[in-house]
């Protein structure tokens, strides 16, 4: 009963991230699930920096979420860490992803700050294969 | 009870059958000429009652897999296609999602019986485990049928529930993977749920069949837990059990009836009428309502892990049942303390099962606050859910082991026909000095 060939054939995808506007995110079907594709603003990364030394359940800095130099952009695969469902950006007390099941929330560097989930937001194996485009998976 | 058989083969035929393959032997000694208890109370009825609700389940199962299509893809228009297309589709999908609701009310109260009266009590130990397996067997069964109409509340539930195994240690991530058949709840997920839906149920029949071997070993337990003693302690199957049985399966049938044709989607969800969207959660999403006690004991617990292995206790807790109760008093009518205790346990199974549909932040009562306690406020679901699943545990746990110990029993008759009040040791005191050693 483990997935077969074609199952694993859908390992990874190629993204233009031209399609993300400032502020935005963009939400991608990867591995069925969703991934979010984030283009943070200023505010943001700031926040989530500033937060590095806060207590958390799952302790990682802002810096080691993102690739180096391209802190603006904030890949996640956009499953809970609790249960699996799909977190909503915007709620919470933390100004990042809320998970509408069991309330977990997520900062702005996805990372788990208070509910019932375990770990962070999982960042993808990813690569910028330019400025423009990433390859995940 | 299983004396010898009293069957006599009347014509040619059955002597000729009876002598190469005795059914109609077994069939008579099991429900014509079987000895039941004659205190027998309608509580008693559900046993009937159930064979019935797993018929109805088993029948429009049959005919829906006839015309539904188990495919990401399609599975949600072939639904709808039974609901608008189909002769009479509309009816057999309603009975059979309104029918795994009444499979469940009536095996919780038939539980609840069990519970109430020391059913699972010696000899009995392994007809209850059986009827714990069918209970575990019909909870995975329920849960993979509602995943096949591949709605929202479809979809997010298996995610949820798949996640679950994912807390294990070790063995977890690939437990899921394995009922995922990739890498999240998708086509191949549907199309084993499918085929395991179909499967689990013939294997509760299976089990159901040595469920009522076993009752027939050990005979039926009654009101007084006290065994049947002679003749004058039981009646017949047949007419006695029969009629009392056709005419509760006939009151049930006017509420199951009153469900399908008055509130279909009552005990449903509307999200589940949008297809599955795997990018998109419901703002709020719950179990169906026969699982809301569990969920609540789930979501009680802060850490991931505990709260996985908190909800799988509280259902191992019901198998190791007959090992917990110390009491040497069977039922609970002799037991004034344990009822007590008893009701409290019900009550806080209907809080967790209110808990589990609230969302956990919302405040019990009115809308204030009242000072925070660990995560949350103390006004809150998730903290009353704390409460009752406490007690949930406290009550296999602690109190069915003390109690049996140290409570003062009433005394018990000396058989079913002989009234309590005739045995020597009427008076309270002396019942506790000679306790009850005839049951």
């Amino acid at each position: 009963m483990n997935p077969s060939a074609d199952t694993l054939a859908l390992a990874s995808t190629e993204f233009d991230l031209t399609k993300v506007a400032d502020g935005q995110q963009v939400t991608l079907k990867w591995r069925g699930k969703p991934l979010f594709v984030r283009n943070r603003t200023p505010a943001e990364i700031q926040k989530a920096v500033a937060d590095d030394g806060a207590a958390m359940k799952d302790p990682q800095k802002d810096a080691d979420r993102v690739k180096p130099g391209k802190a603006q952009w904030l890949v996640l695969i956009g499953s809970c860490t609790h249960l699996g469902c799909v977190p909503t950006f915007g709620g919470g007390d933390y100004g990042g992803w809320f998970c509408p099941c069991h309330g977990s929330h997520y900062d702005t560097s996805g990372r788990i700050r208070k509910g019932p989930a375990p770990l962070n937001l999982a960042v993808p194996e990813y690569e910028f294969l330019s400025d423009t485009k990433v390859k995940i998976g | 009870m299983s004396g010898h058989s009293t069957y006599q083969p009347k014509t040619g035929i059955e002597r000729w059958l009876d002598a190469r393959l005795p059914i109609v032997r077994l069939g008579y000694d099991s429900f014509v000429d079987y000895p039941t208890p004659r205190n027998l109370n309608y509580w008693w009825t559900f046993g009937g009652i159930l064979s019935l609700c797993l018929a109805s389940q088993l029948i429009t199962g049959i005919i829906l897999v006839m015309h539904y299509t188990p495919s990401a893809d399609h599975a949600f228009a072939s639904v709808e296609h039974i609901m608008r297309d189909v002769n009479y589709g509309w009816l057999i999908r309603y009975m059979h999602a309104n029918g795994a609701s009444m499979f469940f009310i009536a095996v919780y109260v038939h539980m609840l019986r069990g519970l109430y009266y020391g059913s699972y009590k010696a000899p009995r130990e392994v007809l209850w485990i059986l009827g714990c397996v069918i209970y575990l067997l019909m909870m995975a069964t329920a849960f993979m049928g509602y995943v096949l109409p591949w709605g929202q509340m479809s979809f997010h539930g298996a995610v949820v529930i798949t996640n679950l195994f994912g807390a294990l240690p070790i063995v977890g991530p690939s437990i899921t993977t394995w009922l995922w058949g990739g890498f999240a709840v998708d086509n191949a997920t549907l199309n084993r749920f499918f085929s395991l839906h179909y499967l689990l149920p013939f294997m509760i029949a299976g089990v159901v069949i040595l469920h009522i071997w076993a009752l027939h070993v050990v005979g039926q337990n009654n009101p007084t837990g006290v065994e049947p003693k002679s003749k004058a302690d039981t009646l017949p199957f047949t007419p006695y059990a029969t009629v009392k049985d056709g005419f509760a399966m006939s009151v049930f049938l006017i509420l199951f009836a009153t469900f399908v044709f008055y509130l279909p989607n009552a005990l449903g969800h509307a999200d589940n009428y949008v297809e599955a969207n795997p990018l998109v959660t419901p703002a709020h999403i719950v179990p169906e309502w026969y699982f809301l006690p569990f969920y609540a004991i789930l979501r009680a617990v802060p850490d991931k892990l505990m709260g996985v292995l908190a909800m799988f206790g509280a259902i191992a807790c019901l198998f190791a049942l007959p090992w917990l109760d110390t009491s040497k008093v069977r039922s609970m009518r002799y037991r004034p303390t344990a009822k007590l205790y008893f009701i409290i346990f019900v009550v806080a199974c209907c809080i967790l099962g209110l808990c589990g549909a609230k969302l956990p932040d919302d405040p019990v009562l009115g809308h204030f606050k009242t000072f925070t306690l660990g995560d949350a406020d103390l006004n809150s679901f998730v903290w009353l859910s704390r409460f009752a699943s406490l007690y949930y545990f406290a009550f296999f746990l602690v109190i069915l082991p003390v109690l049996g110990l140290v409570e003062k029993t009433l005394p018990v008759p000396d058989s079913i026909a002989s009234p309590a009040l005739s045995h020597p040791a009427a008076a309270p005191e002396q019942a506790t000095a000679a306790p009850e050693m005839k049951g």
